[in-house]
C-alpha cells in the first residue's frame, strides 16, 4: 500500500447550520504538486485550515506519512511538517521580514536578528527567492510578502506545503516565477497543495487535481488526462461554455474624459499620476494592472470619492440642449446637485461590496432606496417605488433571497452582487464603473453578471471594467488600459494583444518597449 | 531659583511614579491587544489591598512590624489584588469575549467602589483610621544614598528618591528591553498586532493575552499602592486615586506605547499634576487638572496626523480574537 504524505478520510466540519465541507476524502502523495480545484465556497480553504491546524474537524481522519494525527493547533501542524501560505498574507506588518520569520520558534531568550537575518537570506537564495530580511513588511509589495509567508513556513522545516490562490494577487511574469520556486521544491522531496480556481495554472504546475463541489468531494484525477472542460465539469457539475460573450456594438460618443488626473494618497506620494484616457459609449474599457497600482483611485476619482489634486475628469452633460463635456470630478455628490447638474451619469459599483456598496445590515429596500431617497419630497420617506424596484431586481437578475426584508448580509456573494449591480444599472447611467465585480463569486454567477454588463455595453453605456483576471478581460473588454504604479502603462486594443504584453505593461510603464528599441 | 526648580522636579518625579506604574500595567496590557481601561479601578484595588495588607501584619506581628517585610506584603498584596481585577477583566474578554471598552469602565466602577468601600470598612473596624505603623512608614520615605545624594543638583534630583520611584524605572526599561529583544516580547507584540498571524505562528494568543492583561493588572495595582503608602503617607484616605488611573491611560497614549518614552512623559504628567503648587497663575485650579488631559488631545492629534504604523497602538486593540470566525 503506497504511503501518502497526507491522507484525509471522512471529513466533515460545518459551521452552524452551514455545512463547508462533507465527508471530504483526499490524498496527497509524497512529492508531488496536488491542486485543490473547486469554486469560491466549495470548501477549499476550510478543507486545509483543518489541515493547518486553524479549524477542527466535527468527523474524520488525518493521517500524515501513515500515522493518524490529530491536529489542534497551528502549532500542532507545524510539528508534523505542514504549513499553509494563506491567501490573507498572516504577517506582522510592523515587525521585519526575518522577525515575522522567527515568530512564535522556541530558541534562546532573546533573538540574535544578525544571524536569523543571515539565515533567511540564505534560504531564500537556495530556492530562488530575492528577499531583504530587514524589511519591515508594510514597505513591502505583494509578492515580496508572498515570498516571506512562503520562506516563513520553509524556515520551520514544512515538508508538506499548503498555498491558497498564490497567484490572485500575481503578474503572470511573478507567477511563472512562483512556479519555478514550487518546481524546485518539488525537486528538492516537498510535498505542495495548490489551492486555485484557475484551470490554466492546474494544467501547468499541477501533477494531480482534487475536486471539490459545494463542500463535497468529487475525485482526483491525473493532470495529464484532464483538459479545461473535463475539469469545470466536475468543478460545476454540468457543462457549460466557458467563452465569455463579446458583442460587437458599434462606438457611441465620449461619455468620459480623465485628463491629466493626479492624486496623492495620505502619504503625499502620488497614487495616480497625469492619468489621459476617455471611455466611449457602447465599450467596455477594461483596467488591468497589479492590486494596488493606482485602481481603486482612478475608480473612486472618477466617483468623486477621492480627491484629486490636479487634473479634471469630464462627463458628458447635456446643456441648454447642447453636448458638453462638464468637469464634475472631485466633487461629491451634494456639491454637484448643488451646481444645478441635476443628473450625475455614473454609476460606481466597488470592490468592496458591503463595505462601501451596500450597507450590511439593512435590506434590500433600504439598499436601493440610499441611492434615490433625495428625490423624495418632505419629511417622510416613500418606500413604495424603492420596494418595487427591488422585487423587479429579484424577478429579473434571478437574486435567491427570502424576500426583499432580508438584510443584504445574510445573501451569498453572488446575490449581494446582483443587487448592487442592478440597483446601479436600473438608473440609467452613460457610465458605470465596477471593480473587480467577480472577485469571489462562482462561475454562474460571473457569467451572469458579465451578460448583464455586455447588455449595458448595447445600450450604448460606456462600462469601465476593473479586473485581476487577464483572461476574462481580454475576452469581455474592447480596449484595456493597464496601469503600473499610478499611471496609465498603456492602452491596448484587447483583440490584438496577448497576456504577456499585459504583463510587460502592468510592470513597467509602456512595457519596456522604449529600452529594447 | 534653582531650588524651587529643583523641589519642582522632585515633586514631579513623586507625583509621576504612580503613572509609570499604571501607564507600564497598561502599554503591557494594550500590547496583547487589550485595551484595559480599569486602571483606575484596579489601582484603587492596589491602594487598599496595599495598605491594609501592611496594616494587617502589623497587627499580627503585634504592633512592631518587620519594615521589610511589611513592605514585601503591600508590594505582593498590591500585585496580587490588581492581577485578580485584570483576572475579571481577562476572562469577561478574552474567554467570553465581552466588549473591552465596556468591561473596563466596570472594573474602573468596581475597582473604585472595592477600595473605598474596604478602605471605609477597615478604618471603622481598627477605630477611625487605616494607617499603618511609623517604622513601615518610614520605608516608603526617601533615601538618600550614601555618598551619591551628596552631589551637588544631582544628588537632590537623583539620588534621594524612596525605593519604589527606582523600581518603577527598573520595570520600565525591563519592559522596553522585554519588547524590544525578547523573543517572548516579539510574540507578545504580534499577538497585540494580528492575533490570527500570531496563531498561524503557533503562538498560544489566549495564554499571552491571559498573562499579558493579568501581570499588567498587577502593576496597576503596585501604582495604586504606591498612592495610598507614599503619596498619602501610609494613611487610606477616601477617593485617593482619583483620576490618576485615567491619567495613566492618557500617559500611554502620549508615551505612543513605549516604555522609556514613558518615563519622560511620566515626569511631565507629574509635573502637571502639582504644578499648582509651585507655580501661581490668575486661573481657577481646575485649568491645572485639565492641562495632561490637553496635552495628550495634542498628541493624539499629532500622532495621528503622522501616521506612523510604529508608534500607534497595537493593531487588535478593542478586538476579541475568536479563531474560528468567518
Amino acid at each position: 500500500m503506497e504511503q501518502y504524505a497526507i491522507e484525509m478520510k471522512g471529513i466533515t466540519k460545518t459551521f452552524g447550520k452551514v455545512i463547508a465541507n462533507h465527508d471530504v476524502n483526499l490524498q496527497l502523495r509524497k512529492g508531488e504538486i496536488l491542486a485543490l480545484l473547486g469554486e469560491n465556497g466549495s470548501g477549499k480553504t476550510t478543507l486545509m485550515n483543518m489541515l493547518s491546524g486553524i479549524y477542527f474537524p466535527d468527523h474524520g481522519s488525518i493521517k500524515v506519512n501513515g500515522t493518524e494525527v490529530s491536529i489542534q493547533s497551528p502549532k500542532d501542524a507545524f510539528d508534523h511538517g505542514i504549513g499553509m501560505i494563506h491567501q490573507h498574507f498572516k504577517l506582522v506588518d510592523v515587525l521585519t521580514a526575518a522577525e515575522n520569520i522567527v515568530l512564535g520558534l522556541k530558541g534562546g531568550i532573546t533573538i540574535d536578528r544578525k544571524s536569523t537575518n543571515k539565515k533567511v537570506k540564505e534560504l531564500g537564495d537556495k530556492y530562488g527567492f530575492d528577499v531583504d530580511p530587514a524589511k519591515k513588511i508594510y514597505n513591502m509589495a505583494v509578492s515580496e510578502k508572498q515570498t516571506v509567508e512562503i520562506l516563513k513556513v520553509l524556515y520551520r522545516g514544512a515538508e508538506i506545503l499548503i498555498l491558497d490562490e498564490p497567484t490572485a494577487v500575481l503578474t503572470p511574469q511573478e507567477v511563472d516565477k512562483l512556479f519555478a520556486v514550487l518546481r524546485n521544491m518539488k525537486e528538492d522531496g516537498k510535498s505542495i497543495i495548490i489551492i486555485t480556481h484557475k484551470l490554466h495554472e492546474v494544467l501547468s504546475i499541477s501533477d494531480r487535481v482534487a475536486i471539490l463541489r459545494k463542500g463535497e468531494y468529487i475525485g482526483t484525477i491525473e493532470t495529464a488526462t484532464a483538459n479545461q472542460s473535463t475539469l469545470t465539469e466536475m468543478m460545476v457539475g454540468h457543462a457549460i461554455s466557458l467563452e465569455i460573450k463579446h458583442p460587437e456594438v458599434e462606438q457611441g460618443p465620449e461619455m468620459l474624459r480623465v485628463h491629466d488626473l493626479t492624486c496623492l494618497n495620505s502619504e503625499k506620494v502620488k497614487a495616480l499620476d497625469g492619468v489621459n484616457f476617455s471611455a466611449f459609449g457602447g465599450e467596455v474599457l477594461g483596467i488591468a494592472g497589479i492590486a494596488g497600482s493606482g485602481q481603486k483611485e482612478l475608480c473612486e476619482a472618477i466617483a468623486g470619492l477621492y480627491p484629486i489634486t490636479g487634473g479634471t475628469v469630464l462627463f458628458r452633460q447635456k446643456k441648454d440642449g447642447v453636448e458638453v463635456m462638464e468637469n464634475i470630478g472631485g466633487q461629491d455628490a451634494q456639491n454637484i446637485h448643488k451646481k444645478g447638474v441635476s443628473y450625475v451619469p455614473m454609476a460606481f459599483v466597488p470592490e468592496d461590496r458591503l463595505g462601501m456598496g451596500l450597507v450590511a445590515s439593512m435590506d434590500m429596500v433600504d439598499n436601493v432606496m440610499l441611492r434615490s431617497y433625495k428625490d423624495n419630497k418632505g419629511f417622510f420617506v416613500d418606500r413604495k417605488p424603492p420596494k418595487e424596484l427591488s422585487e423587479k431586481l429579484i424577478k429579473d437578475l434571478e437574486i435567491v433571497t427570502p424576500g426583499v426584508s432580508t438584510p443584504v448580509r445574510r445573501l451569498s456573494g453572488g446575490n449581494v452582487q446582483k443587487v448592487l449591480l442592478g440597483r446601479e444599472i436600473s438608473f440609467g447611467p452613460d457610465v458605470l464603473v465596477v471593480s473587480y465585480p467577480v472577485r469571489g463569486l462562482d462561475i454562474n454567477s460571473s457569467y451572469k453578471i458579465y451578460d448583464l454588463l455586455n447588455e449595458q455595453k448595447k445600450k450604448g453605456v460606456a462600462v469601465i471594467f476593473v479586473g485581476e483576471d487577464l483572461d476574462v478581460l481580454l475576452e469581455i473588454s474592447d480596449r484595456i488600459l493597464v496601469m503600473c504604479g499610478g499611471k496609465v502603462s498603456g492602452i491596448v486594443n484587447a483583440k490584438e494583444t496577448t497576456k504577456e504584453e499585459l504583463g510587460l505593461y502592468m510592470i513597467k510603464v509602456g512595457g519596456g518597449k522604449e529600452e529594447i528599441a | 531659583m534653582l531650588s524651587i526648580i529643583l523641589k519642582l522636579i522632585v515633586a514631579a518625579v513623586l507625583a509621576g511614579t504612580p503613572l509609570l506604574f499604571g501607564a507600564l500595567g497598561e502599554i503591557l496590557t494594550e500590547k496583547s491587544g487589550n485595551t484595559n481601561l480599569g486602571v483606575e479601578g484596579m489601582m484603587y484595588m492596589g491602594a487598599v489591598s496595599g495598605i491594609a495588607g501592611a496594616f494587617f501584619y502589623g497587627k499580627a506581628a503585634g504592633g512592631a512590624p518587620v519594615g521589610v517585610v511589611a513592605v514585601l506584603i503591600a508590594l505582593v498584596v498590591s500585585f496580587l489584588i490588581g492581577a485578580l481585577g485584570a483576572l475579571i477583566y481577562a476572562f469577561l474578554t478574552i474567554t467570553l469575549r465581552a466588549n473591552q471598552n465596556v468591561t473596563g469602565l466596570t472594573l474602573t466602577i468596581f475597582g473604585t467602589g472595592f477600595g473605598n468601600f474596604f478602605g471605609d470598612f477597615i478604618a471603622k473596624n481598627a477605630g477611625g483610621s487605616l494607617v499603618v505603623t511609623d517604622g513601615v512608614k518610614a520605608m516608603f520615605k526617601g533615601i538618600a544614598i550614601p555618598g551619591l545624594s551628596k552631589i551637588p543638583v544631582l544628588g537632590t534630583l537623583l539620588f534621594n528618591y524612596n525605593w519604589m520611584v527606582y523600581f518603577a524605572v527598573i520595570v520600565a526599561v525591563v519592559m522596553a528591553w522585554f519588547f524590544k529583544r525578547s523573543r517572548v516580547g516579539l510574540n507578545l507584540r504580534a499577538v497585540g498586532e494580528d492575533p490570527a498571524t500570531a496563531d498561524a505562528a503557533g503562538i498560544n494568543v489566549t495564554r499571552y493575552k491571559y498573562v499579558a492583561t493579568v501581570v499588567g493588572g498587577g502593576i496597576c495595582g503596585i501604582g495604586g499602592m504606591y498612592i495610598s503608602m507614599v503619596s498619602q503617607n501610609g494613611v487610606w484616605v477616601f477617593d485617593c486615586v482619583s483620576g490618576y488611573g485615567w491619567l495613566a491611560v492618557a500617559l500611554v497614549i502620549f508615551a505612543t506605547w513605549d516604555c522609556n518614552r514613558a518615563i519622560l512623559v511620566a515626569l511631565v504628567f507629574g509635573a502637571l499634576k502639582i504644578m499648582r503648587l509651585y507655580v501661581a497663575l490668575p486661573i481657577p485650579s481646575q485649568f491645572y487638572d485639565m492641562a495632561p488631559y490637553i496635552v495628550t488631545i495634542i498628541v493624539l492629534v499629532i500622532t495621528s496626523m503622522r501616521e506612523s504604523r510604529e508608534h500607534a497602538q497595537p493593531k487588535s486593540c478593542g478586538t476579541n480574537y475568536f479563531r474560528e470566525e468567518r
